[in-house]
């Protein structure tokens, strides 16, 4: 496993938050916004804000601030405004909308720290150059443990940037798979799911908020409503590198259901000791459906891109673990 | 040549499609021509219209909800083309229905609707290349927007890659009614006057008539979309054409002159 769950904040959107803030204050810009779907990155905005003290106005869902509400509070502890965005299906899409509004409104002071590798250039590739760091430390650190390279990499994609941040450097390394794991939710049926690379999933490529990259839509070109059981994966589009990557054929693309999500958490927390977050959980369920058909001696690299402290209450109210005691000391 | 603003002050009229149905939406579109527009932008509603304010969001959500495709727009367009022979027509759209269409069958389906031109919002002229021979072919006008906070290069790659008329946007931000002029868009005006002859539309936040008599001193037309969609929102549809005309009359200030 890739910790990147242990970082300050509890997830990878740390090392993004930081590049960009730096970016910003080198611009002079003294007002900072940011769009959040499971919190996370607005956490991690709020932080890097309250680190250099300037003003954060973070755009959130409505659906998403009452199913994260502790992320919604840390927000706000840290000094940050959390407006709630109530048009669409009030989640990250909206959110991002909203955001975007805002910055075309005030982007003479204001810097945009847009928390995926999606969005207009050059943030695809700008977030993806600060979360590469996830693949440089994996690289080094499997070197140094096996000496030599792992057979698969896993990870979650909802827009894409922990996923980008753990394959890109292994990209020229022709045998190392990447597996990307979207969010299956309840159903292929469309607003059910954001597997947006799902084949009959109502994936197909066109340009939502700047991007060119496969959107989940009907037939007349309206981007369709999503459903995840976890707020960072529930998003229509996808990073347009990742959209690369699929039709190259370099990484593939699967997904979990709320379902497999819910039972990965379950078993990565008491086999491991690990909560990890309902995004990457989706990640763990992948790799205990894979890890079966390997061989012993193969190495495969979980990307754990958070921690799951902030989805209790949805895991209080999706499991019912009374009476459910797995381990006994035998006497 | 349909899009024409020899008569003062050049109007532009912007109507989301299908809000609150699409019959109406031909009426009133109608009569706009009768009132006094230049030329109607007939908007394709869509789920996440990213460049617009509250009220051009909710007329979208509203047409949307109604199952409004593009396929449907192109109908009426021919229909007050038909009617209105001598009006200009321009589509109104976000990218994305237009790609989900095809980009070579809607430019097709523009010419047999009898548009005179296109505006599609995040399309963006460094990236136009296959969507600007596609306009050509087709002989419609290619219209793109002009921001305040566009460098000169920019402008010039707009204003030389636009025909019919450039399009520029009056402040930085979203659509919206305001109550004073930004003083943002004469500078920017001027700035695209540099770069082509083409007539300049002045619009975002352009509301009332006197926005109307501010904006043709230094501008070709004004556009006037989210005062015309608000009057829309809280009219009757049986009345809203009627509500409409009377509108775009007193944008005009009563009378339009050669």
């Amino acid at each position: 496993m890739k910790r990147e769950d242990l970082l300050h904040t509890g997830a990878h959107k740390i090392n993004n938050a930081l590049g960009q803030v730096m970016l910003a204050r080198r611009m002079g810009k003294k007002r900072i916004i940011a769009e959040t779907g499971a919190g996370q990155h607005g956490v991690a905005t709020a932080t890097v804000c309250a680190l250099f003290g300037l003003e954060c106005v973070v755009y959130m869902g409505e659906e998403d601030m009452r199913r994260q509400e502790l992320n919604v509070f840390r927000m706000r502890l840290l000094g940050a405004e959390v407006r709630g965005v109530n048009s669409g299906s009030a989640t990250l899409k909206d959110a991002i909308n909203e955001a975007m509004r805002d910055w075309v409104t005030n982007v003479r002071t204001t810097f945009y720290i847009l928390g995926s590798a999606l969005g207009s250039h050059p943030y695809p590739t700008m977030v993806r150059d600060f979360q590469r760091v996830i693949s440089k430390e994996m690289k080094r650190q499997i070197l140094e443990h096996e000496g030599r390279l792992p057979d698969v990499i896993v990870a979650c994609v909802g827009g894409g940037s922990n996923a980008i941040g753990a394959f890109y450097e292994f990209l020229p390394e022709a045998n190392v798979a990447l597996i990307g794991v979207e969010a299956g939710g309840r159903g292929m049926a469309l607003g059910e799911h954001a597997a947006r690379f799902a084949p009959n999933g109502g994936g197909v490529p066109g340009v939502l908020q700047g991007t060119y990259s496969y959107v989940l839509q009907n037939d007349a070109g309206q981007v369709a409503a999503t459903h995840s059981v976890s707020a960072g994966l529930d998003y229509a589009s996808v990073g347009p590198e990742h959209a690369m990557l699929h039709d190259s054929g370099r990484a593939t693309y699967t997904s979990a259901t709320d379902d497999e999500a819910l039972e990965a958490t379950k078993v990565l927390s008491r086999t491991e000791g690990i909560i990890p977050a309902l995004e990457s959980a989706h990640a763990i369920a992948e790799a205990i459906k894979l890890a079966p058909k390997m061989g012993k001696d193969k190495i495969m690299i979980v990307n754990v891109s958070g921690r799951g402290d902030k989805d209790i209450g949805i895991l209080t109210r999706e499991l019912d673990l009374s009476g459910d005691v797995t381990r006994k000391v035998s006497a | 040549m349909a899009i024409n603003f020899s008569k003062k002050p050049g109007l532009v009229i912007y109507f989301t499609a299908g809000d609150p149905d699409l019959e109406t939406t031909r009426e009133m579109a109608l009569a706009a021509i009768d009132h006094g527009a230049d030329v109607i932008e007939l908007g394709v509603p869509f789920s996440d219209p990213l460049a617009d304010g509250p009220v051009i969001q909710r007329a979208s959500e509203r047409a949307v909800a109604k199952g409004t495709r593009l396929a449907d727009v192109l109908v009426i367009c021919k229909e007050i083309r038909a009617a209105r022979p001598e009006a200009g027509i321009i589509l109104f759209s976000y990218l994305n229905p237009v790609m989900r269409f095809g980009m070579e069958a809607f430019a097709k389906a523009a010419k047999d609707a009898g548009a005179d031109g296109v505006l599609l919002t995040d399309m963006i002229v460094e990236e136009a290349e296959e969507y600007l021979k596609l306009m050509h072919a087709n002989g419609l006008a290619p219209v793109f927007l002009a921001a305040p906070t566009s460098p000169d290069a920019r402008l010039k790659a707009i204003a030389e890659n636009s025909q019919g008329f450039v399009y520029a946007i009056s402040r930085v931000g979203i659509t919206g009614t305001q109550t004073e002029l930004a003083s943002d868009a004469k500078g920017l005006v001027e700035r695209i006057r540099k770069f082509t002859k083409l007539p300049i539309a002045l619009g975002f936040g352009v509301s009332t008539p006197e926005h109307v008599r501010a904006v043709v001193e230094f501008a070709d037309a004004a556009v006037v979309g989210s005062a015309i969609v608000a009057l829309i929102e809280k009219t009757p549809a049986e009345e809203a054409p009627r509500a409409v005309g009377e509108f775009v009359r007193s944008l005009c200030g009563g009378v339009k002159t050669a």
